[in-house]
């Protein structure tokens, strides 16, 4: 067994104190150390985006990332965007475009689609495209999702 | 997987450096490749295993001196973004639109993609077209010492170069090009995100009265390392473009390259792609 390491970090604005082994990742700490399951485990070399996550305000595969390497970071995950029994308004455009199918690669998706969103709040459809091409869905099609995100871009326009 | 003994992560070079010296060790910083080679069982972890994310100075990208400075844990993301090197260095931006995915550009440093030495290293191209040098630190008589190593004269073999077990990468360093520089960055696979290149490509120099001087060309995936094409410069160097030339250099491409049959293409598909390549981006600089 490797060596384990003390770690202190913010998780969905919380303080999180915990002994991590050295070599473990991000996402296997979320799921098997924290016991959050929202964040997926798909291809686990980085390829499809299921285990998207935000750290420090930008979105990284967390199967690649080291957990020792959440030392004094932000993280927020999937269960961190609703905003008490509210879904957060991504979350809810996704619902409400028929977006979803077998779900398993939305909570990454979902995370990616905000970050793009809080990016650009002007997003147009094809820089959607390219700040999606990380996330692989087997089902929808994308066109779905598109119009999702769409819609959050939209709604903002109208607030400003 | 080998056990981790010891994991440090310094916020001071000269730590890091003593560290190194002090023997074996894993380097981490984005880990996108690492991660992968590990649970691949492609490479085992050292007793020690040190995150260089938090050493500073190693994080800014600067032009000074008729020189720009690209330190070794800049991101892909970083410099996508960077306004002075969209002016200055536009290959680099371009090459770094078209790595991977978004997720992995927030992560992966440059650093990180020209030490794995991989052969389809993406951001490797542009700053072969770009002339750079990397810089090495190591700890030496209680103090840095530092070592530039010509880009082209880094690489030893896939995922091998010159670099020592003591030493850390800390740097990319090129000249500033000047005015009338054009340069062009071309990869290719079955899609256009989160592709390991099948080639890469780029072709970069002074471009005035349709006449290239001081031609770089940089192939990827098509040798052990990725490599500067000698003939193809030495076809195009103070030569007015125009079909034959074009024709020539693409034919010279194909002779500079040595790719192998892989799972991703084979020989043929390879070549006769970096054919079609050069010629394109010879179009491009025409039309530039």
């Amino acid at each position: 067994m490797s060596v384990k390491i003390k770690l202190d970090f913010t998780l969905n604005s919380r303080p999180v104190n915990i002994e991590v082994p050295a070599e473990m990742t991000v996402l296997n700490l979320l799921r098997d150390g924290l016991d959050l399951k929202g964040t997926k485990y798909a291809c686990g070399e980085g390829e499809c985006g299921a285990c998207t996550i935000e750290v420090d305000g930008r979105t990284i595969n967390s199967c690649l990332m080291m957990a020792v390497d959440l030392q004094g970071r932000e993280v927020m995950t999937i269960e961190g965007m609703q905003e008490g029994h509210a879904l957060h308004p991504m979350q809810q455009a996704f619902v409400d475009h028929g977006a979803v199918q077998c779900g398993f690669c939305m909570p990454g998706m979902i995370i990616q689609a905000n970050y793009l969103v809080k990016q650009n709040p002007e997003l147009t459809r094809e820089e959607m495209k390219r700040g999606l091409e990380g996330n692989i869905c087997r089902c929808t099609g994308y066109t779905k999702v598109l119009d999702a995100v769409a819609a959050v871009v939209g709604l903002n326009e109208r607030r400003n | 997987m080998s056990e981790i003994e010891r994991y440090i992560a310094p916020n001071q070079l000269d730590d890091a450096l003593e560290a190194l010296a002090g023997g074996p060790v894993t380097i981490v910083a984005g880990a996108t490749d690492l991660t992968p080679q590990i649970t691949g069982g492609k490479r085992v972890y050292k007793a020690t295993l040190m995150n260089i994310q938090h050493i500073e100075g190693l994080n800014a990208v600067t032009k000074k001196d008729g020189k720009i400075r690209i330190g070794s844990l800049v991101t892909v993301s970083e410099i996508r973004g960077n306004p002075m090197l969209k002016k200055h260095g536009g290959i680099l931006c371009q090459a770094a639109n078209h790595f991977a995915s978004e997720q992995i550009r927030n992560a992966a440093t440059i650093g990180g993609n020209i030490c794995n030495a991989s052969p389809a290293g993406d951001m490797i191209i542009p700053f072969l077209v770009l002339g750079a040098a990397v810089e090495l630190a190591r700890w030496q008589d209680d103090r840095i010492e530092t070592r530039s190593v010509p880009l082209d004269e880094f690489f030893t073999g896939p995922g091998r170069s010159v670099a020592r077990d003591d030493e850390l990468l800390t740097a990319v360093i090129f000249d500033v090009p000047p005015e009338n520089s054009i340069g062009f960055f071309r990869k290719s696979g079955p899609r256009p995100a989160l592709e390991i290149s099948t080639v890469s490509i780029g072709i970069g120099g002074d471009f005035s009265d349709g006449t290239l001087k001081n031609v770089r060309v940089a192939f990827g995936a098509v040798g052990p390392t990725a490599l500067r094409g000698k003939l193809t410069e030495a076809a195009l160097e103070g030569k007015t473009l125009n079909q034959d030339v074009i024709q020539a250099a693409a034919l010279a491409a194909r002779q500079d390259v040595s790719p192998i049959d892989d799972i991703r293409a084979t020989k043929w598909y390879r070549t006769h792609l970096i054919g079609v390549f050069t010629e394109e981006l010879l179009n491009n600089v025409c039309q530039n």
